[in-house]
């Protein structure tokens, strides 16, 4: 069946990448920026993050409350949809177990909202259990701007997109809501080694 | 989405780093100026190798047209400028991307700012509004490094006037006699060029991730609205 690009020899990965890599992506050392519009730049002076919705409790933490916070560092591989792989990306920040203690709710998704109005939806149940952090640092350093400082989500076993940068907030809710992207042609769940890129992939 | 096995019809030099395939896509349904496709390589032991290129004809026309910068350290970008022929077949899947794109309904006026290749979407939609006979104001501010790296440049030049200027800045080298901007874009370019901020244009950024990030930072400090502040970015790993 297969098409043959012809005259394509192409640039194998190293064989220990290429089990790390899912279909369609390439493995780069730059960190390449991506997003749709202007860069915010929020104060930590008026910073927060809030747990709201459908919560017995709604939660909220300043700044200097954040980094108070027990915190992990991770090293994890991260997986763009516009195809760039970054292998043994090292962050620090805040399990969202640890955020979610004590939190009791009946609802099943989850939204990110940031600064500047992005949005992504997730199933609740794909930011616990060890699987996801509120980081503020990269590689020993403040994580910043572009990269979505002062913090966001770090969520490596779906693509990039559903990482919030400049991230403010989680609202837990019954329904579930597509995000910024998931409402422009982008996958409801974004799984890359399903590589569900798009819609009806 | 599924993937599509397109004709190489044309592929003709824009520059001599860049160049534009002409493709005729059977079942193509159609796309919006400003989006892209994905294109995907086979090599004969099943290898394959898949990057994003921005669509640069108008939805209108009859040929799907991609037009590609060739990267010296890139695995697909030269194998589309150099080894890609008449005659050949590319596979590709699309249109992808909702949010970077402008239609004549959008209406105006329009800011558009690219730097080097990101003027590829941008020309999109400079090219549906010439084909929709749009009296739309439309402003392109478009940085290259040189008079001969200026893509698309003698059509930017015949389809310029009725409502469409075309700014020209040349950050490397210039012609003899340039009167021209001669400086990486900043915010005394982009007020003397733009649209006011009270006429609310919509603006369209799309260029290298450095010049994205000044520009969309000094629009917002001129006190355009984020929210009208669209940008789609390429970082030097495109490949």
């Amino acid at each position: 069946m297969s098409f043959v690009s012809r005259g394509f020899r192409g640039r194998r990965q190293p064989e220990a990448d290429s089990a790390r890599v899912p279909p369609g992506q390439y493995v780069t050392t730059d960190y390449p920026v991506l997003s749709a519009g202007p860069t915010p730049h929020t104060s930590l002076d008026v910073w927060d993050f809030s747990i709201t919705g459908e919560v017995d409790e709604e939660k909220g933490w300043t700044w200097a409350e954040f980094q108070a916070l027990p915190s992990e560092e991770v090293t994890v591989d991260i997986h763009c949809v516009t195809k760039w792989s970054k292998l043994d990306t090292t962050w620090r920040g805040v399990s969202i177990d640890t955020l979610l203690e004590g939190v009791d709710t009946a609802a099943e998704h989850v939204i990110q909202y940031s600064d500047g109005g992005y949005t992504t939806n997730t199933p609740l149940e794909d930011v616990t259990g060890g699987k996801a952090w509120i980081v503020y640092e990269y590689d020993g350093e403040p994580l910043a701007p572009e990269h979505g400082g002062p913090a966001r989500m770090l969520l490596p076993h779906l693509y990039f997109w559903k990482s919030a940068k400049w991230i403010r907030g989680l609202r837990v809710q019954r329904e579930d809501e597509p995000g910024f992207w998931e409402q422009n042609g982008y996958n409801n769940y974004g799984d890359p080694w399903k590589e569900q890129r798009y819609w009806g992939d | 989405m599924t993937w599509r096995l397109a004709d190489v019809l044309d592929v003709t030099a824009e520059t001599d780093r860049v160049k534009t395939l002409a493709l005729d896509v059977p079942g193509w349904p159609g796309h919006r100026a400003g989006q892209h496709v994905d294109v995907r390589l086979t090599a004969e032991d099943g290898y394959q190798a898949e990057r994003s290129y921005s669509i640069a004809s108008a939805p209108s026309g009859t040929r799907l047209e991609l037009t590609v910068e060739c990267l010296d350290d890139g695995e697909v970008s030269p194998y589309l400028t150099d080894e890609l022929r008449t005659g050949d077949k590319l596979e590709l899947r699309g249109p992808v991307g909702g949010y970077f794109v402008w239609e004549p309904s959008v209406g105006g006026p329009v800011l558009l700012v690219g730097g080097g290749s990101g003027v590829v979407p941008l020309m999109a939609m400079i090219r549906e509004r010439a084909a929709a006979a749009s009296d739309v104001d439309m402003r392109l501010l478009l940085s290259s490094r040189s008079w001969e790296g200026v893509i698309y440049r003698d059509e930017l030049e015949r389809l310029e006037g009725d409502g469409l200027t075309v700014t020209h800045t040349l950050t490397r080298s210039q012609p003899e006699g340039w009167t021209g901007y001669a400086r990486r874009i900043d915010a005394d370019m982009l007020a003397a060029v733009g649209p006011g901020v009270g006429d609310r244009p919509h603006i369209y950024v799309c260029g290298p991730t450095p010049l994205v990030e000044a520009v969309a930072t000094a629009l917002v400090g001129l006190g355009h609205e984020p929210s009208r502040v669209k940008t789609e970015r390429f970082g030097p790993t495109g490949g």
